[in-house]
């Protein structure tokens, strides 16, 4: 028994019912009066000098309103290194590359006035993987550094490393070395609702972006450098999030559509809305980056690990976007999933002229996991010991300091293993079907659970204002984007501040009317907005009881009045109370040592009227409330590797049965169980979904996904070709199960639950092929075609 | 341009309008109507976002050319919603089982279910899930959005629907 009212109920998502009856407002239903349609023409050539943009016809068809190239508007440059320019000039260096743009009055004038725009080019050699971009005599894919310092290679200039314990002399001790290399393709997000923007200036040269974005605090500071471009310093820039339509790490940078967008709106003194298309989201939205791995790891006769190293080596593309830095995320599975007494982690980020990558779900889990959770396997066999009992032993424990110097307040790894394995009967199942091409697998995971510090604030605030009703608006800055942050948010002010969650209503997500929060990633959304509503409803809590001192006596005589009651001498005085004798529940003020009697109950609202509107004259008091919560961690140092970056770390496991058709490849999932330390359950029926939509990604990830490119050029951009798991794929059973470790830092003990889903589906996957069929499979996504190449190499003997 | 004229019933109103003859049904119905609870995501009919009944049948709107509307029934998710905002029962479903989350293809999900429910009030697991086949969802991996179809079908044969 919790005693909670709320948490860990399942209430149906408070913004349900306006997307079920298609009233929800995406970017893509909204319109402004006088508004244009941005269109972007994106470069021919994957890497190639721009000779010449003649833009005539396009200017002089009918219906466009402005054209702009390099050469019209200043420079603006953008994404976290700055090496990214909003329309390129003198080279373009992937397909992507915007050259020019049009406003016009409608989306088909402008599509046609991009058309007729004409730019020469003189291409050049192109780089398309790490190892071409690495090589002694690559091109350049840029010449200089954004301060325009010549660069002598392709490396983005970004440190990611780690050394602990002695590895010389770890490695002599092993017993057992396993060592393998591992790749990931690069996927896509693939939201439902694509990517778009509105920008519009009012007359004194204020900016308004629409935007589908997960960060619109450090949108507002990109944009805002814009305007200082634009010598608008000074004017206010405000970001407006309407519902999202998905977003999965998408929204976690700031996108040269948006750019364009602000530009053509500031050129033609009208709001401007740019929507991509589906094959312009695949083509020109950044996907997953891609990686390949180096992974070595040992252990002694038992299995206990001795060491691990890595060597990540990632394709980022043309420019820097936060994706970039994986690796950072990357470590903390790296050092701190299972106990590892020695660990190296190296880094390597190459600039290619492929499209630039970005942020999507897990950031750099996934794929580090891969590596770690497949190699794994691979040592356990070496042992002699079962992939369950190789994950037993070399458990994390509650109270662990990592590594990386990640504090494992709770850690309910052991009994996700536990629970995984008893679902699956692995003791009489696994290894035990040696003449049927069936097997299980498992994979377990780390990941950060309370926030992830990569900037020097992590922090997230709230308002919550009560009005005269005893409703609560809830004032965030934080992004619901089909995650279910609302559902959480609003059972937890409901809980924390003892009203209905039916009484909480949360405003839309506005730079102008939330306090601060620095985005809507690394699983932070629920844990953030908990902590912060709980500081804002006890500075709420703490003023209704003191303001009830004065006026509950006379509501309760009001109560008396009514009911035509009168109470004896030797009953409850309710006439001189003090705060902390009230309580507040269900949107009911009461005194809990009272007896149970009608008229001593007062509902909220009556009491903030009588408040408000006291006889003697209101007191000019209103009940709105503020709260910032900074979780108390560390920003690593990236150089060496170390810091606590998260408050809390959430651990999973995952456990799959397949079958492999040993004719054609194919795999089938027969049953997947997935087992999830997420601390608490804060709204059950949005957790679910969390759990269930990272696994259908993570089997997306596993078997299906993939963006191929030739020279640069992306050759699957659209559903027909790329392939999106659909519901008769997924036909299996999925069993949850959560474990509770109730941690001290989460609100209501709660750890972030958006990303570990996804996390170690591939490689529990993967494990249960081997189990199967015994080819183990390196190189995502494990298509048929894989499959039946190693089941044929397996029958050659070597 | 040359504009057709197209005369059909929507949600259960007469609509007669005149429209250039390349617009799709779901242009027609977005841009030309305003109905924009019918969502564009592929454009190509590979995702089922924009699924409407016409004559009862779930179809593609981005692949349903607007000359071809005259004289049709067209229901779309507005038409599901009654006038005072009170979901019908397949989308009290999806709400209460968790089977929206972006919400970007649930006016898909939800006209699928309902054409598939007026057409086999009973079905099984597999063949709920074969009619999902043309909607993709990236959220949910499904699992809610099946048990949001069961629930329907058990609400709609209470209901009688």
């Amino acid at each position: 028994m919790t005693g909670f009212s709320y948490i860990g109920s399942e209430a149906p998502r408070p913004e349900g019912a306006d997307k079920l009856g298609g009233r929800a407002l995406y970017i893509n239903d909204i319109t402004r009066p006088g508004m244009l349609h941005g269109k972007i023409k994106f470069s021919d050539h994957a890497h190639a000098l721009i000779k010449h943009i003649d833009t005539a016809d396009a200017r002089a068809l009918p219906g466009v309103r402005a054209v702009i190239t390099a050469n019209d508007v200043p420079e603006v440059r953008y994404g976290f290194l700055r090496d990214n320019i909003a329309l390129k000039s003198g080279k373009v260096r992937q397909f992507r590359d915007e050259v020019a743009a049009v406003a016009a009055i409608s989306p088909e004038i402008a599509r046609k006035a991009v058309d007729l725009i004409r730019v020469e080019y003189e291409p050049l050699p192109g780089v398309f993987s790490p190892e071409e971009a690495m090589a002694d005599d690559a091109p350049l894919v840029h010449e200089e550094d954004p301060k325009g310092d010549p660069v002598v290679s392709n490396l983005l200039p970004l440190k990611c490393v780690h050394q602990s314990g002695d590895l010389e002399a770890a490695r002599r001790a092993s017993a057992h070395i396993t060592e393998a290399e591992y790749s990931v393709p690069r996927i896509q997000q693939s939201c439902l609702g694509t990517a778009g923007c509105i920008a519009e200036f009012d007359l004194n040269g204020n900016l308004t972006v629409t935007a589908k974005t997960q960060i619109p605090f450090l949108a507002q500071r990109d944009f805002t450098r814009v305007l200082t471009t634009l010598g608008l310093e000074g004017r206010n820039v405000r970001v407006v999030v309407p519902t999202l339509g998905g977003a999965f790490g998408s929204g976690l940078d700031t996108h040269g559509y948006e750019y364009i967008s602000i530009l053509l709106a500031w050129k033609t003194g009208k709001p401007v809305k740019m929507l991509y298309s589906r094959s312009e989201e695949f083509s020109y939205l950044s996907p997953r980056q891609s990686a390949h791995f180096s992974i070595r790891q040992g252990c002694d006769r038992e299995g206990k690990l001795t060491f691990r190293e890595i060597e990540v080596t990632q394709d980022n593309g043309a420019y820097g976007s936060w994706g970039a830095t994986y690796p950072n995320v990357m470590l903390v599975a790296a050092t701190s999933l299972y106990r590892v007494p020695a660990i190296s982690f190296n880094s390597t980020i190459v600039y290619t002229n492929n499209t630039y990558c970005q942020a999507m779900r897990g950031y750099g889990n996934p794929e580090v996991t891969w590596a770690i959770e497949s190699s794994l396997d691979d040592l356990a066999e070496k042992v002699g010991i079962d992939p369950y009992e190789i994950r037993r032993i070399n458990s994390n424990e509650p109270g662990d300091l990592t590594p990386m110097g990640l504090d494992l307040k709770t850690c309910g790894l052991k009994e996700c293993l536990d629970i995984t394995a008893e679902r699956l009967d692995w003791a009489v199942t696994w290894g035990k079907r040696p003449d049927e091409p069936r097997g299980l697998g498992m994979a377990a995971l780390i990941n950060v659970g309370g926030g992830g510090k990569i900037y020097r604030s992590d922090g997230s605030g709230i308002i919550l204002k009560l009005d005269d009703f005893g409703n609560v608006n809830v004032s965030y800055g934080g992004v619901e984007m089909g995650q279910g942050l609302h559902s959480a948010l609003t059972l937890m002010v409901a809980e924390s501040l003892g009203v209905k969650p039916e009484s909480v209503f949360i405003n839309q997500t506005d730079t102008a009317t939330s306090p601060w929060d620095v985005g809507t990633h690394a699983s932070r959304g629920a844990f953030m907005a908990g902590n912060a509503a709980l500081g804002a409803a006890r500075k709420l809590r703490e003023r209704i009881f003191a303001a009830a001192e004065e006026v509950y006596p006379d509501v309760v005589q009001q109560n008396l009045a009514r009911l035509g009651e009168e109470t004896g001498p030797d009953e409850f005085d309710f006439r001189s109370l003090k705060a902390d004798q009230f309580d507040l529940k269900d949107g009911w003020l009461f005194v809990p040592k009272a007896p149970k009697l009608p008229w001593l109950r007062v509902e909220l609202g009556r009491l903030l009227r009588a408040i408000h509107f006291a006889e003697e004259g209101g007191k000019g008091t209103t009940f709105t409330e503020e709260s910032f919560y900074e979780p108390p961690t560390e920003l690593p140092d990236w150089e060496k590797g170390y810091g606590n970056m998260s408050a809390n770390y959430s651990f999973g496991v995952q456990g799959v049965e397949v079958e492999v058709d040993e004719d054609t490849g194919e795999v089938t999932i027969l049953r997947l169980v997935a087992v999830t330390d997420i601390g608490r359950v804060l709204s059950l029926q949005a957790l679910k979904g969390q759990m269930y939509g990272g696994i259908a990604q993570g089997v997306g990830y596993a078997l299906y996904e993939e963006i191929k490119t030739e020279e640069g050029r992306i050759l699957n951009p659209g559903f027909t070709d790329y392939k999106l798991p659909t519901a008769a794929d997924l036909d299996f059973p999925i069993e949850l199960e959560f474990v509770e470790t109730n941690d001290p830092t989460g609100p209501f003990g709660a750890k972030g639950a958006g990303e570990p889903g996804m996390v170690p589906t591939a490689p529990a996957i993967a494990n249960a092929i081997y189990d199967a069929v015994g080819v183990r499979i390196h190189d995502l996504p494990i298509t048929p075609e894989k499959v039946l190449k190693a089941l044929q190499e397996q029958k050659v003997p070597s | 341009m040359k504009t057709i004229e197209v005369s059909f019933e929507l949600n259960g109103f007469p609509v007669g309008t005149d429209v250039e003859p390349h617009l799709r049904l779901l242009d027609l119905l977005r841009d030309v109507l305003g109905e924009t609870g019918t969502k564009e995501a592929c454009g190509e009919g590979e995702c089922g976002a924009c699924t409407v009944l016409v004559d009862g049948r779930a179809v593609n709107s981005c692949l349903f050319p607007v000359g071809e509307v005259s004289g049709t029934v067209v229901t779309t998710i507005e038409g599901l919603t009654a006038s005072n905002g009170e979901l019908s029962w397949i989308q009290k479903a999806f709400l209460d089982r968790g089977g929206t989350q972006c919400g970007f293809c649930s006016p898909g999900m939800v006209m699928t279910t309902a054409a598939l429910l007026a057409e086999n009030p009973h079905p099984s697991e597999s063949e709920i899930r074969s009619a999902l086949t043309g909607n993709l969802c990236r959220c949910t991996g499904y699992v809610q959005i099946v048990e949001s179809i069961q629930e329907a079908a058990r609400a709609g044969r209470v209901n009688g629907l």
